[in-house]
C-alpha cells in the first residue's frame, strides 16, 4: 500500500506509542488488581481448595488429557460430515428448479425438527434408540450413534447459516455468472458459494467452537471423554479442580484455532479488498 | 365477664402445656403422629421436632417401591423410619427431601438430616461428609442379557473381555476399573438407566451394580436379565458397607448410631432386611484370584 | 436481405401485472451496432435481459440465426456462450483476482485449457491497456477499470454479439470515456452490439440503428441521423427535446 511519509507520519508515530502506553498500563491495572485483591477475600482459601487445588490439578490431568483424545477424535469425524450435510441442505433448499420440489420440503422439514429438540434429546433418542432396534457391534456403538446425532443437530444449524449466507449473495453476481455461461450448478461452486462462505465464517466459527463442547454430551450415553472423566475425578475425591483442568485443556485447544481463523480471515480480507474506512 | 375470659384463658394454657409436657418424655415407642426426637435430638436437627431425611430421585426398588418413601415400603424406606422411630419422631415428623446421589455427597450445607442412598461408606467420602455406622453392607455384582460373553463367568478372567458399564460416580465403576480391569475401558452414564438401556442396545454387555439392585434389574426392570454372580467382600479394598449421609461432622450422628445400635441389637434391622431383601443374596460367587 | 442475426417478434414481458414490454419487434443485422434509448422503466434493460435469456418472455419469439430460443425449455447455455452481456454494475467476481474473472468460463464452459485461457486473457489486458492488473482483485481497480475488465470477461467467451446494458451509467464523467472508447474498437472490429445507454451524443456516433424506447413500446427505428434530427412520433419528440436542454445532446 506505500508508505506513509511527511507529517501525517510522525502523528501516527505519537498516535501510537500513545495507544501502546495505555494499552500496557491498563492491562497492568488490571491484572495486580486480580492478582493482589482476589487473595484478600474472605472465603478465598476455601475456594482455592476447592477449585484451584495444584495437587488435584496435576493428579487429574494425565487422566483427562486420555480422555480428551475421544473428543479430539469425535470432533474430527463429526465436522468435516456436518459441513457437508449443512451445504447439501443449504443448496437443496436454495434450489430453484422444480423438480427439487420435495427435497426442498424434506429440507425444511429437517431443519424445523432437528433445532427445535434439545441436542441432549437427541443423543439419547438415536444414541441408545437406533442401536436400541437391533444392530449387532460394532454398528451399535454410542460413538457412533452419538455422533450421527451431533452431526444431524449441527448440521440443521449450520445450514441455516451457509443459506444465510447465500442468499447474501446478490442476485446480480448469479446474473453476471450465467451470462458468461455457466450452468447454475458451476454458478453455485465457482461463483456463489465462494462468496457466500466467506461472509459467514464468523458465525461458522462459533458453531464451530461451539461443537468443540457438545462433543462431551456423548458421555451421557456411555464413551467416557474429559467432561465425564472429570465428574469421575470431582466425585471421588470432592474437588472441583478437575474441571477447572478440563476448562484448561479445551481453551488449550479453541483459543489457538479462532485466533488462527482470525488471522486467516484477515489476511484474505488484505489480499482481495482495496482501502479500508477507518 | 373480665373473669371468665381470664380462667378460660389459664385453663386452655394448663391444657395445652399438659398435652404438650406427655409428650415430651422419653417415650421411645412411635407412638404415630405423636413424637419429635428425644433429648439427644434436640436442637440437633435442621428444623426442630421435624426429622428431614434426603434420599435420591428417583428412589429405586427395592430401597425404596413406588418411589414413595412415605409409605415405608423399601428396605431404606423402612430402615429410615425405623431409626426415626428409635430416636423418638413419629412418623408426622418426618420430612423426605429428594437429591442427586452425586451432590449428597459433596461438600457443602445439606438440605436434609441424613441422606440414604446406597452410599458406600470409603475414606475420601469421609473428608466432606460424616457417616453412621453401617446399616447394610452388600456385594458388587454383574448383570447381563441372555446371549452375553459375561454369562456364566466364575472369575476375573472370564470377564476380562467383557464391555462393562456403571453409573458414573459409584464404588461400582471403580470396582470394575480397580479390581476387574477389564481390557475395555467402560462406559459411564449419569444413572443406572442410562446403563440399562445400553445394555438392551446391547452396547454394553454386562453392568455392575450392587447385589440387591442387580436382582431388581434382573427380576423385574429388564426381560432375559440374570445375576452373572456377586464378587466376595474381599475383593474390593472397600467393600460396600451402606451408611447414612450426614453434614460433616453433623452432632446428630451420634444419635444415630445409638439408634442403629439398638435396632441391630433388637433385631429389628434383620428382620427389615428380611422382608425387603431376603431372597435376594443367593447369587453364584466370582472368584477373583 | 439477409437474415438478421438476432430478431424479436411480438416480444412481450411482464413483471406481475406490470407489463414492460408490450410487443417489440427489431431486427439486428450482424456486425452492426444497435442502441436502445428512452426514458428510465422504458423496458430497455429487460429487453437485453429478454434477448440472453436471463429474463423469459411471456409472448412473441426471439431468433438467433433463425432459430427460435425463446421456446419454453430450449438449452439457455449455449445460447449465453453466445451472446454475451456487460452490466450496469460491472458485477465481476470480488474473490477472484482479474485473470481468473477472466478465465473462468472458457475454461469451465468451453474446456479451454488454463495456460491458453491465461494467455488469451494477458492478451486482452493489453489490448484494452490493463496489462499490469492481471492479478489485482475487483476492489483494488477504478470504476472505469472494472468496467473494461467486465467487458474483457465476456469477450474471453468469444461471443457473435455482445449486449451492453447501460454500461457507462455508474461511471464518473471523466471515466466514460475509455470505455466508450473500447466500445469504439469492439466495432471496428466488426462485433454485433447491442447497447441500452444515456450516452446519446455517443449512440448518435457509433449506431447503425437507433430504437427509442417508451413504455414498452418501439415508439421511433431507424438512422441515427433521422431519429436524433428529425423524429416522427410526438413522443420521442419531446424525449429528445428534454434531453438536448439537459445538454446531454
Amino acid at each position: 500500500m506505500g508508505t506513509i511519509t511527511g507529517r501525517r507520519a510522525a502523528y501516527e508515530r505519537a498516535r501510537k506509542r500513545r495507544s501502546t502506553v495505555v494499552a500496557t498500563v491498563s492491562s497492568l491495572a488490571v491484572v495486580t488488581a486480580i492478582v493482589v485483591l482476589v487473595p484478600k477475600m474472605p472465603r478465598w482459601d476455601r475456594v482455592h481448595e476447592s477449585f484451584f487445588n495444584g495437587e488435584r490439578f496435576a493428579n487429574s490431568l494425565p487422566r483427562l488429557l486420555d480422555a480428551f483424545v475421544l473428543d479430539i477424535k469425535i470432533f474430527a469425524w463429526s465436522m468435516p460430515a456436518i459441513v457437508a450435510l449443512a451445504l447439501l441442505v443449504a443448496i437443496t433448499r436454495n434450489s430453484r428448479s422444480a423438480a427439487l420440489f420435495p427435497l426442498r420440503i424434506l429440507t425444511i422439514a429437517y431443519t424445523d425438527i432437528m433445532r427445535g429438540v434439545p441436542i441432549i434429546l437427541w443423543i439419547y433418542l438415536i444414541g441408545f434408540g437406533v442401536p436400541g432396534l437391533g444392530i449387532d457391534r460394532p454398528w451399535n456403538s454410542p460413538l457412533i450413534w452419538g455422533s450421527v446425532a451431533l452431526v444431524l443437530t449441527y448440521a440443521s444449524y449450520i445450514a441455516e447459516v451457509f443459506r444465510a449466507g447465500i442468499e447474501s449473495v446478490h442476485e446480480s453476481q448469479r446474473a453476471a455468472a450465467r451470462s458468461l455461461g455457466l450452468s447454475s450448478w458451476q454458478t453455485m461452486r465457482h461463483v456463489v458459494l465462494p462468496q457466500a462462505i466467506r461472509r459467514v465464517i464468523p458465525p461458522l466459527m462459533n458453531d464451530m467452537v461451539s461443537l468443540q463442547k457438545d462433543v462431551a454430551l456423548v458421555s451421557l450415553i456411555g464413551p467416557i471423554e474429559i467432561l465425564r472423566q472429570a465428574g469421575i475425578d470431582k466425585s471421588k475425591f470432592a474437588n472441583f479442580t478437575p474441571y477447572i483442568a478440563a476448562a484448561a485443556v479445551f481453551l488449550l485447544i479453541t483459543i489457538p484455532l479462532t485466533r488462527t481463523t482470525d488471522w486467516l480471515i484477515e489476511r484474505e480480507r488484505r489480499r482481495t479488498t482495496g482501502t479500508r474506512i477507518s | 365477664m373480665r373473669k371468665l375470659t381470664i380462667s378460660l384463658a389459664v385453663t386452655g394454657t394448663l391444657l395445652l402445656a399438659a398435652c404438650g409436657g406427655s409428650s415430651s418424655s422419653s417415650d421411645t415407642t412411635a407412638a404415630a403422629g405423636a413424637g419429635t426426637g428425644n433429648e439427644c435430638t434436640a436442637g440437633k436437627t435442621l428444623t426442630a421436632d421435624t426429622l428431614t431425611i434426603g434420599t435420591g430421585n428417583p428412589a429405586y426398588s427395592p430401597w425404596v417401591e413406588n418411589d414413595k418413601p412415605e409409605s415405608k415400603e423399601g428396605f431404606e424406606a423402612a430402615v429410615a423410619y425405623a431409626v426415626a422411630a428409635e430416636l423418638g419422631f413419629g412418623d408426622a415428623a418426618v420430612k423426605w427431601v429428594r437429591t442427586g446421589f452425586d451432590e449428597a455427597v459433596q461438600p457443602g450445607k445439606k438440605n436434609f438430616d441424613f441422606n440414604l442412598q446406597q452410599f458406600s461408606i470409603n475414606d475420601e467420602r469421609k473428608k466432606t461428609v460424616s457417616f453412621s455406622a453401617s446399616y447394610y453392607s452388600t456385594n458388587q455384582a454383574v448383570v447381563a442379557l441372555a446371549g452375553s460373553p459375561a454369562i456364566g463367568a466364575t472369575t476375573v478372567a472370564d470377564l476380562k473381555d467383557v464391555k462393562f458399564g456403571a453409573q458414573a460416580g459409584t464404588t461400582s465403576l471403580e470396582f470394575i476399573t480397580n479390581v476387574i480391569k477389564p481390557t475395555a475401558e467402560p462406559f459411564a452414564y449419569d444413572d443406572n438407566a442410562g446403563a440399562k438401556a445400553a445394555l438392551e442396545a446391547k452396547q454394553i454387555d454386562a453392568i455392575v451394580v450392587d447385589l440387591p439392585t442387580a436382582f431388581y434389574i434382573a427380576a423385574v426392570e429388564l426381560t432375559g436379565a440374570s445375576v452373572v454372580g456377586q464378587f466376595p467382600a474381599s475383593a474390593s479394598t472397600t467393600p460396600d458397607n451402606f451408611g447414612l449421609v450426614f453434614d460433616l461432622d453433623n452432632p446428630l450422628v451420634s444419635c444415630v448410631d445409638t439408634a442403629l445400635a439398638a435396632l441391630k441389637d433388637a433385631g429389628t434391622l434383620a428382620a427389615i432386611e428380611k422382608t425387603w431383601l431376603s431372597d435376594k443374596t443367593n447369587a453364584p460367587v466370582i472368584a477373583v484370584s | 436481405m439477409s437474415a438478421a442475426k438476432i430478431s424479436l417478434r411480438g416480444v412481450r414481458k411482464s413483471f406481475g401485472t406490470h407489463s414492460v414490454l408490450n410487443g417489440i419487434d427489431i431486427d439486428i443485422a450482424e456486425g452492426t451496432v444497435v442502441s436502445l434509448i428512452g426514458p428510465s422503466g422504458s423496458g430497455k434493460s429487460t429487453l437485453l435481459r429478454c434477448i440472453n435469456l436471463l429474463e423469459p418472455i411471456d409472448d412473441g419469439e426471439i431468433l438467433l440465426d433463425g432459430i427460435d430460443i425463446s421456446l419454453p425449455g430450449f438449452d439457455a447455455n449455449p445460447v449465453r456462450r453466445r451472446i454475451g452481456m456487460v452490466f450496469q454494475n460491472f458485477n465481476l467476481f470480488p474473490h477472484m483476482s482479474v485473470q481468473d474473472n477472466i478465465t473462468l468460463s472458457p475454461v469451465r464452459t468451453l474446456g479451454v485449457d488454463k495456460a491458453i485461457a491465461r494467455t488469451k486473457a494477458a492478451e486482452l489486458l493489453e489490448r484494452f491497456g490493463l496489462a499490469d492488473k492481471v492479478n489485482a482483485f475487483p476492489d483494488q481497480l477504478s470504476g472505469g477499470q472494472q468496467q473494461r475488465v467486465a467487458i474483457i470477461r465476456a469477450l474471453a467467451i468469444e461471443p457473435e454479439v455482445l449486449l451492453l446494458d447501460e454500461i457507462t451509467s455508474s461511471l464518473d464523467p471523466e471515466l466514460v470515456g475509455e470505455v466508450l472508447d473500447v466500445v469504439r474498437e469492439l466495432k471496428t472490429s466488426g462485433m454485433t452490439l447491442v447497447l441500452a445507454t444515456h450516452e446519446m451524443g455517443f449512440a448518435r456516433d457509433i449506431s447503425d440503428l437507433v430504437c427509442v424506447l417508451d413504455g414498452g413500446h418501439i415508439i421511433e427505428q431507424g438512422l441515427p441521423g433521422q431519429v436524433f434530427s428529425a423524429p416522427q412520433s410526438e413522443r420521442a419528440q419531446q424525449f429528445l427535446e428534454r434531453i438536448i436542454r439537459a445538454g446531454r445532446l
